[in-house]
């Protein structure tokens, strides 16, 4: 078990999916379809819909809070986020999202050297104090 | 340590100023709160980036800003949006995402933000000076008024800088406080040949290699000639800020904030990086994923938007011939007019180039839609085309643009490159 700092407070299970690389949403994430679209990404192609999307962090454009958002109001965002350094741009569109209504993602801030601890594509469980565990 | 607020920051939080008003101070006071923010900040201006339109959430957190009676409490200008307004027509969309990009960028200017439309505000009258504190969205604008002007503002993303433009008010956090703002690594380019330094072309490399080389971290640049023009600040700045999460770099002896190295390390022992013919060429090569230089089918220029001295090279570059091959070049409106004005616009037209306004070519559909290979002189189109257009890219210089598209074919001077 590791844990890490809450961004965005809530619970969330899914397959953890660990970027190796820092990713723009904006430009690197088609929201309708939930998936990885830019081609110089290692992960491209990978769907993150409710997946525990661990990424180093996020670089690129401000344009990325408006991705999460979309992805929110789609139902193809991650079911939790857990960000190498906090980054105000993609909990900004989860914060935006809850202004309006649509469901919130959990998002935490967990070093990379912490993200590294948990395995690819496992189970994982995010509890509302920040931990995040494997198993079932 | 608890965010704390002043009087009339609480009264907005009540309500006490509309629902707006309140919503705004919210959205402001959450990301205080998930920073680590202890206070806000008043902003003098703000740019938002959030009148670009990438699904109909970004409408409707609009339109709930505008029925709460939200209006702007600082001057604001708006980055692109996804329609040209002034030429509805060079755009191939649906009927409705037409119009929810439409009433997305007019809920800004019901906000009274001005109808800038332009990802370079600074290049029409909105430039803050040093030290003032501002909130701006659109990442090569984060860098260029943070590098080039010495206004202090942190990365704001769309909704946030809507949210800062109405309350007036940022997070105080980040680059907003002076001892955030000093370098964390010296870049030395010292070694860069003085011929290729002095070349447009070399900037969006260059800010290729810094974004991927140094991430989110503040460089100190040293060995970069006194004559580096401001589009080729603004070129470096996009183009780190497109590959890597820049959003502050110095430039020393050029930008303000440093006058010299001592001015921007604090006198601190700093890790040293060198620019280095071998880094250099990666980054070239990273700007290009066409397979071969044999095809070439658009164009594109203006990321960041083409400022009017850009548009003074292209006049000079084109003299009295036609492009064969389609040839888009993005801009502000008000850059746009001036040009009409001095009767460029329609010289360049007659020759054959697409001006396109309000927007860009990798942010909504443009570019033709059979694909293909497209070149361009921007580090940021050759760095989002792909994902965005589905367009493989070729990166040249304005001139290689220039030639191959009068040509009909890939000409690129590859000399220039020679270190």
């Amino acid at each position: 078990m590791v844990k890490g700092r809450v961004l965005i407070p809530g619970e969330a299970v899914g397959p953890l999916l660990r970027l190796d690389h820092p990713i723009s949403f904006w430009g690197g994430v088609d929201p309708v379809a939930g998936t990885i679209v830019d081609p110089r990404h290692p992960n491209y192609g990978a769907s993150i819909t409710g997946t525990v999307l661990a990424i180093p962090s996020a670089v690129g454009s401000s344009s990325s809070s408006a991705i999460m958002l979309e992805l929110v109001r789609e139902g193809t965002a991650p079911a939790a986020i857990l960000l190498g350094r906090a980054d105000a741009i993609l909990s900004l569109g989860v914060v935006v999202g809850c202004e309006l209504g649509y469901t919130s993602v959990p998002i935490v801030e967990l070093p990379v050297a912490l993200q590294e601890q948990l395995t690819q594509g496992a189970r994982v469980r995010v509890g509302a104090d920040g931990s995040v565990s494997e198993g079932p | 340590m608890p965010l704390n607020l002043t009087q009339p920051e609480r009264d907005m939080l009540a309500g006490t100023h509309g629902d707006a008003t309140s919503m705004a101070m919210r959205i402001v006071v959450a990301t205080a709160d998930l920073l680590g923010a202890e206070s806000l900040v008043e902003v003098v201006s703000a740019h938002i980036d959030g009148c670009l339109h990438h699904g109909d959430g970004g409408v409707e957190f609009a339109e709930k800003l505008v029925r709460g009676g939200g209006r702007v409490a600082v001057p604001t200008t708006l980055n692109v949006g996804a329609l040209d307004l002034l030429h509805p027509e060079k755009i191939r969309t649906t009927p409705h995402n037409t119009d929810m990009a439409r009433r997305q960028m007019q809920a800004y200017v019901q906000m009274g933000a001005e109808a800038t439309f332009t990802c370079a505000p600074y290049q029409v009258g909105h430039e803050p000076g040093l030290g003032q504190q501002v909130a701006w969205g659109e990442s090569n604008a984060i860098a260029f008024v943070n590098s080039v002007l010495g206004a202090r503002t942190e990365r704001y993303g769309d909704f946030l800088d809507a949210c800062c433009a109405i309350t007036g008010r940022a997070p105080l956090y980040g680059l907003h406080c002076a001892e955030n703002r000093v370098a964390q690594v010296i870049v030395d380019a010292s070694a860069v040949p003085p011929m290729l330094k002095e070349r447009d072309v070399f900037y969006p490399v260059l800010g290729t290699w810094l974004g991927l080389q140094v991430g989110q971290d503040i460089a100190a640049i040293v060995g970069l000639p006194k004559t580096v023009t401001r589009d080729q600040l603004k070129a470096l700045g996009a183009a780190a800020a497109s590959t890597g999460a820049v959003a502050l770099f110095h430039v020393v002896g050029v930008t303000p904030e440093a006058p010299t190295l001592e001015a921007v390390t604090g006198g601190a022992d700093l890790p040293r990086v060198a620019v280095s013919a071998a880094g250099i060429r990666n980054s070239l090569a990273r700007l290009s994923t066409a397979a071969s230089d044999d095809q070439v089918d658009a164009i594109a220029v203006g990321s960041p938007h083409f400022s009017l001295q850009e548009f003074d090279s292209l006049l000079e570059l084109l003299g009295d011939r036609r492009l064969r091959v389609p040839f888009y070049v993005c801009t502000a409106r008000g850059t746009l007019h001036s040009l009409e004005q001095r009767g460029d616009a329609a010289r360049l037209i007659r020759a054959g180039v697409e001006i396109i306004a309000d927007t860009c070519v990798v942010v909504t559909p443009i570019l033709p839609a059979k694909g293909g290979v497209l070149m361009t002189n921007s580090g940021k189109f050759a760095h989002y085309g792909p994902s965005n257009t589905g367009y493989e890219v070729l990166y040249g210089s304005l001139e290689d643009c220039v030639e191959s598209s009068v040509h009909g074919r890939v000409m690129r001077n590859e000399q220039v490159w020679s270190w």
